[in-house]
């Protein structure tokens, strides 16, 4: 173990040894040139970053506009951004073990300690800095817009908590450069992360990063279910919401109530490390498998929390690309309850090896098989949806189809899995692997991937491009079947997973397709920043102002795109589901009202910032020992939240006549406008005024 | 202006604006409640299943440790300072004025303060007595459950402060009292967590 003995007291335990380009000058392998260039990118990317906001003067309006907003659609859009970043390390990362592993007979290139660092950060990262920010993201720009809100109940909480969840992000990216990550995967399981077994600062980076993002993460749920109980337009009641809605609000029950645990057993993690606690530890009356519970109370609804609202995306798209009303709209949000609920009830099939006895096994097996009943009325609601309508075949509905089929089989492997009698077979080889990469890719990934093409031109007023679309969905799913269902393969052949490398060339040819599936993963990330580049160069050509491009069914469609920032020039009226497409279809959508009210809205604040800024501090002083330094950040931080209740004067306010001016000139826009029909939606007519169709 | 009373503090008039925005921030306010039950929950959870040979580990066990009068003490403090909390409430919603109001905080912020220093010395004497958390999985659990409640009184007594600044800065307007009314609700759900350390805890490891 390194000592801090030369440094004294101020720089904690770090010692320049651990910096990552430090470590390669000194021992020149592959695998840490490979460390040190991923840091190097880390490095030049922020650095270049910062150059080109200054050389072009971008900083000021993305401060003012951006940083320091409180609206809830920006606060989405900021988060979405952070994933999209987070995904493509997440993706290479991948893309690289897949590579160790194709060459990975009798070796590779990789040492096992950097191959344990990558599925530990892959793992992290996909979960925490990938997947919740994209759910997070969405359910923040639209679940407003679909309730007819004006923002969020707490618009500076929401600030504060996408701050929080940056600061965790910031960390994993800091740990590539300064010291080295996490070896204990995305589950951190003690006592191998506990003191004894890895005494460097890997563990706490794992710890500070998930602790202070998960902080973050409760005090968005809080604020998404406190929004769509309490801010909904007059008569929103409960059943007229839109299933995405629903999703939100039961993955926001979740976060409540799963992230308490995950904050637990990771701060108890932290004091067996720090303080010489005795919670994990094998000695003295610790105790591990508490925390394989502690972690899996909050583990298992967190997959469920992941994929709900992906369910809600694919309801929202299914309904609008079939021109049909969802079908049996009441078992879909039953089924979605039923799946939160049920998400508590069986955490403990992560662990059904580790000696609890066959009848507690047996009971949590069959809780986790009754999942798949709610899921399969989902999935027959999906496709009784899609019957005799009139299906347009856009890229939304390519991934949702991909979806469908893939989600299918990873569901079935789920169920295989639940049975304890199997699981004790598999549950160490890579067929488990191959199970959870096809419920959390077609799932979740697809249902954001469908979601960000499907409201893009919803938050930035223009569409993306469809040919690249079709590229990048096509890319996903193949690359996805040809990484995936050979690892099944080579599981079934007994592969353990989180191996650096093996000794069976029957499993080779399978991993050298699986590289191929990889490189075509790879492709697709490539083809998805291609899509958003060109779609923005020919901005003008894909411009939909008028808000409605897709002949939507639900709220958020009507209004221009991108939405003001109070969202409706007046809180509309709910007298039915899917309220856009019934007011479309009785004539009354684009109504002027009699009368404009003054519209108070929250003032930009930097808390937020200031949030990241001491997160961030604290976190790297913790996982260094830094010990003035997390005094300072504490204090700072304190004072920043406790300053912040003082404000009084936190409000600004819209005149109406300023509403109605805005309001007006849309109204205008629409009536000089031409419909465009289903044929014309991919073409420079479409304007995002949908015809209407004589199909309900 | 005839002023009906209706329960909650009068803030304005009834189904007024202030009302509505009272309502969300309350409700807001139980749902983190009910989070922060949760975590409270698997600690109290955690720290059940260590009150066993195992998790004592041959280390003290509750008999050794736990000093009943202490915590009579301590409990008859909190409790003491619910009440007050609740007189202060009543003097707002009476409309007594900033004085009544900011005299019955700062009662209750003495007893809370009363609470920890008995708290504080109940650990530093396990401490001396070599029950340190690093002992055994007993004490760890023990000395996550225990401080963790002092933890939420101290900054309940932090947020006292700041309350009672805010009322001097500001009087006793909609924002103030709706904090206050939060407050309220945390320094009385202190009080239902620390009846379930009293119980499960100390009468429960003593029993």
């Amino acid at each position: 173990m390194t000592t801090s003995a030369d440094w004294g007291w101020p720089l904690g335990v770090f010692i320049p040894e651990q910096l990552s380009f430090v470590r390669a000058f000194n021992n020149p392998t592959t695998s840490e040139l490979i460390g040190a260039g991923a840091a190097s990118l880390v490095v030049l990317g922020g650095l270049a970053l910062a150059v080109f906001l200054i050389w072009s003067g971008w900083w000021r309006p993305i401060w003012r506009d951006w940083l320091t907003s409180t609206d809830h659609k920006r606060i989405g859009i900021m988060y979405i951004v952070l994933s999209l970043v987070m995904l493509s390390r997440g993706v290479i990362e991948g893309a690289l073990m897949r590579t160790q592993q194709a060459a990975g007979l009798n070796g590779g290139f990789l040492t096992p300690d950097h191959f344990a660092e990558l599925f530990s950060t892959h793992g992290t990262i996909m979960v925490f800095f990938v997947a919740m920010p994209f759910v997070t993201g969405f359910i923040n720009y639209i679940m407003p817009l679909q309730i007819g809100a004006r923002d969020m109940s707490f618009p500076v909480m929401n600030q504060v908590s996408l701050g929080l969840t940056v600061v965790g992000a910031t960390l994993v990216m800091i740990s590539l450069v300064l010291g080295q990550f996490s070896t204990g995967g995305w589950t951190a399981y003690p006592p191998y992360t506990g003191k004894v077994f890895s005494p460097g600062v890997g563990p706490d980076y794992w710890i500070w990063s998930v602790a202070i993002a998960g902080i973050g993460s409760t005090l968005t749920g809080i604020n998404v279910a406190v929004t769509i109980y309490k801010e909904r337009a007059p008569g929103m009641h409960l059943f007229r919401m839109p299933l995405f809605t629903w999703t939100a609000l039961c993955a926001a029950i979740i976060l409540i109530f799963a992230m308490p645990p995950l904050t637990v057993s990771t701060l108890m993690l932290a004091m067996d490390r720090y303080l010489d606690f005795h919670f994990f530890t094998n000695d003295l009356g610790g105790n591990m498998m508490n925390y394989a519970n502690l972690f899996w109370l909050f583990g298992h609804p967190e997959v469920y929390l992941l994929v709900l609202p992906a369910y809600g995306i694919f309801s929202e798209v299914f309904a609008t690309y079939s021109g049909k009303r969802l079908y049996s709209y009441t078992s879909l949000v039953y089924a979605t309850m039923a799946i939160a609920v049920l998400s508590f009830t069986v955490w403990l099939h992560h662990f059904f090896t580790m000696g609890q006895g066959a009848n507690v096994n047996i009971a949590f097996g069959i809780a986790t098989m009754v999942i798949a009943i709610p899921t399969g009325v989902k999935v027959y609601d999906w496709m009784a949806t899609m019957f005799r309508g009139r299906i347009r075949f856009s890229v939304p509905m390519v991934y949702a189809t991909g979806f469908l089929i893939l989600f299918v089989i990873g569901g079935l492997t789920g169920v295989i899995l639940a049975n304890p009698t199997i699981d004790y077979q598999v549950h160490n080889s890579v067929f488990l692997v191959a199970h959870f990469h096809n419920v959390l890719i077609p799932g979740v990934l697809y249902g954001m991937l469908a979601g960000y093409h499907f409201w893009f031109p919803k938050a930035f007023g223009f569409r993306l491009s469809e040919g690249w679309g079709y590229v990048t969905a096509t890319l996903w799913i193949f690359g996805f079947a040809f990484t995936f269902f050979p690892i099944y393969f080579v599981g079934l052949l007994g592969m353990p997973r989180r191996s650096v490398s093996y000794s069976d060339p029957a499993f080779e040819p399978f991993m050298l397709v699986a590289v191929f599936g990889a490189a075509m993963i790879l492709s697709a990330l490539g083809a998805l920043v291609v899509q958003l580049l060109v779609s923005i160069r020919k901005r003008e050509t894909f411009s939909v102002p008028l808000g409605d491009p897709w002949n939507g069914r639900t709220l958020e469609w009507a209004t221009p795109s991108p939405p003001p920032e109070y969202n409706f020039a007046i809180i509309p009226t709910v007298t039915d589901r899917d309220m856009f497409a019934v007011a479309k279809a009785q004539g009354n959508a684009f109504e002027k009202p009699a009368e404009y009210e003054d519209i108070t809205l929250p003032k930009n604040t930097a808390i937020g910032m200031m949030v990241w800024v001491s997160g961030t501090g604290l976190g790297l002083a913790l996982v260094w020992q830094v010990w003035w330094l997390v005094l300072v950040c504490v204090i700072g931080m304190l004072v920043v939240l406790i300053g912040n209740t003082f404000r009084t004067d936190a409000h600004r306010v819209i005149p109406a006549a300023e509403v109605a001016a805005a309001h007006q000139a849309w109204l205008d826009q629409i009536a000089a406008a031409t419909p465009v029909g289903r044929l014309g939606e991919a073409t420079p007519h479409n304007k995002g005024l949908a015809a209407q169709e004589a199909v309900q | 202006m005839t002023e009906q009373l209706h329960p909650g503090l009068n803030l304005g008039p009834q189904h007024g604006k202030a009302h509505e925005h009272a309502e969300t921030v309350m409700f807001g306010f139980w749902v983190f409640l009910m989070s922060d039950l949760v975590i409270f929950g698997v600690i109290f959870a955690t720290y059940v299943t260590t009150v066993n040979p195992m998790g004592i580990a041959g280390g003290p066990g509750p008999a050794d440790i736990f000093d009943l009068k202490s915590v009579f003490i301590q409990t008859m403090l909190l409790l003491t300072s619910s009440l007050t909390f609740g007189i202060a409430t009543l003097m707002l919603r009476h409309k007594k004025g900033v004085r009544h109001v900011v005299l019955w905080l700062s009662v209750t912020l003495a007893l809370g303060l009363g609470f920890l220093i008995f708290e504080v010395r109940d650990f530093s004497t396990m401490f001396a007595n070599g029950a340190a958390p690093s002992r055994s999985g007993f004490l760890s659990a023990f000395f996550a459950l225990v401080p963790l409640h002092g933890l939420h009184v101290a900054s309940g007594a932090v947020w006292l402060v700041v309350m009672m600044m805010q009322i001097t800065l500001f009087g006793l307007v909609p924002m103030v009292k709706t904090r206050l009314l939060r407050l309220a609700l945390f320094w009385h759900f202190l009080d239902v967590i620390w009846i379930g350390i009293f119980s499960i805890v100390y009468l429960g490891g003593l029993a």
